[in-house]
């Protein structure tokens, strides 16, 4: 059994965070709080850094100064996008609704018919599916079907589910029970998947036990 | 009154239907008014993103100077965000910069290990979610069971069934993920596409007008 300690200072910075983490199997601690308050001023700090140089020079001011000609109608948004700023400002927070009105106008009139195109029409597309009397069949087609219906009907809260209604209402339980089944196995193996890389970083990277 | 309320809801009305008629015709000017669309909503979300990075200081600020509990990491958190200006200013935003490796060696790795923790949760989390009251509750264990050996390749080693022909548990995983999961998921979906439809639509007409504030 042989060490073979890493000499990169940011890998044993990484380490001591990951333990930091993982203290907090413990129980809530001030490492674990110190963790969480880089990471947020990190996460925040890079998305501010980032957000300056692509965003307002790169999306903006580059193209706003090097081709004012063409581009020039950016400072109408730029204007509205200093009407949103007017919100921190009482007496003029008003102002802050012609922008919200542009985006959320626009917004929802661009989101329509995508929403239609991608969220009912293409699923019902998919929803349609040939009844084929073979095992197959059954097992996809014929279980798609029943399924998406049930759970539709169960989702349906406009009429009591009783009866008829309340018997397939029952049925798309089943489904979403099943659905929600597969989606938490396929959770906690991603989560271990995750715990098996951090285990590997600091036993590779940092120690140099493993040599896999 | 009409300026503060009125004529928001004529833009919302107007860009809504603006927008939604672009879509169906198919024009050079449709087209001008898509690409011309994207652009201002981008800058009008740099300048939104402002208004967050402000809201982000003011709070953090704020609790500082009140002193309230765990104030200290507030200057730890505000701290980290200068170390990150700092960095990208004396080394650039390099592959092997600093900015970059503080990133990567401190807020990458701290959420990859707040992640893997779930793992630890997650088991005493679904001991209590899967001890079987009802029959459905043992539908979901078994779902997610299967689709936990379904995953990985001891499924297929403990599925000595398969060789008389009945599927192995890598093939039921398979099953569930395409079949009854698909019809559990795309029945959301119809949902979630039904509600955000009749959402956009009364955002266009003026009956949900929350955004605006008071």
């Amino acid at each position: 059994m042989t060490f073979n300690l890493s000499s990169n200072i940011w890998v044993w910075i990484a380490v001591f965070f990951t333990l930091s983490v993982y203290s907090f199997l413990w129980k809530d601690n001030p490492l674990f709080k110190f963790a969480e308050s880089v990471t947020v001023g990190v996460g925040m700090g890079y998305a501010m850094v980032q957000w300056f140089t692509l965003s307002l020079v790169g999306r903006f001011w580059t193209p706003l100064t090097t081709d004012f000609s063409s581009r020039f109608h950016l400072i109408i948004p730029a204007i509205m996008g200093l009407m949103l700023i007017t919100r921190l400002i009482p007496r003029f927070t008003w102002l802050s609704r012609y922008a919200l009105a542009f985006t959320m106008g626009a917004g929802s009139g661009f989101a329509l018919p995508r929403v239609i195109q991608a969220g009912v029409l293409q699923q019902l597309y998919a929803t349609m599916l040939p009844i084929e009397f073979s095992l197959h069949g059954f097992l996809y087609n014929f279980i798609i079907i029943v399924g998406v219906l049930s759970g539709l009907i169960y989702f349906f809260f406009s009429k009591e589910h009783k009866g008829w209604f309340g018997s397939i209402a029952n049925v798309g339980i089943w489904f979403l029970m099943v659905g929600f089944g597969a989606t938490f196995g396929y959770t906690v193996m991603a989560r271990l998947s995750l715990f098996i890389g951090r285990v590997l970083f600091v036993l590779r990277d940092a120690l140099g036990f493993l040599k896999i | 009154m009409f300026w503060k309320k009125q004529l928001p809801l004529i833009i919302v009305f107007m860009m809504g239907l603006i927008m939604t008629v672009q879509y169906f015709i198919p024009h050079h000017v449709s087209k001008w008014v898509y690409v011309n669309y994207v652009d201002w909503a981008i800058v009008i979300a740099i300048f939104g993103a402002f208004l967050g990075y402000f809201s982000f200081l003011r709070v953090h600020i704020t609790r500082i100077r009140k002193k309230t509990s765990n104030w200290v990491f507030s200057i730890i958190t505000l701290a980290s965000l200068l170390i990150m200006i700092v960095f990208a200013l004396i080394d650039g935003k390099g592959s092997d910069s600093l900015f970059q490796n503080m990133f990567l060696y401190t807020s990458a790795a701290i959420n990859a290990t707040v992640f893997s923790l779930l793992a630890f949760y997650i088991s005493s989390a679904s001991y209590r979610a899967f001890r079987a009251h009802s029959a459905q509750a043992v539908a979901l264990l078994l779902a997610a069971v299967i689709m936990m050996l379904g995953r990985v390749p001891i499924g297929d080693k403990i599925s000595f069934w398969s060789a008389w022909g009945i599927p192995s548990i890598n093939t039921v995983s398979q099953w569930i993920l395409n079949s009854p999961n698909m019809a559990a998921k795309r029945a959301i979906a119809l949902g979630v596409g039904l509600g955000s439809l009749l959402m956009t639509l009364k955002i266009i007409l003026g009956i949900e007008r929350t955004y605006l504030g008071n």
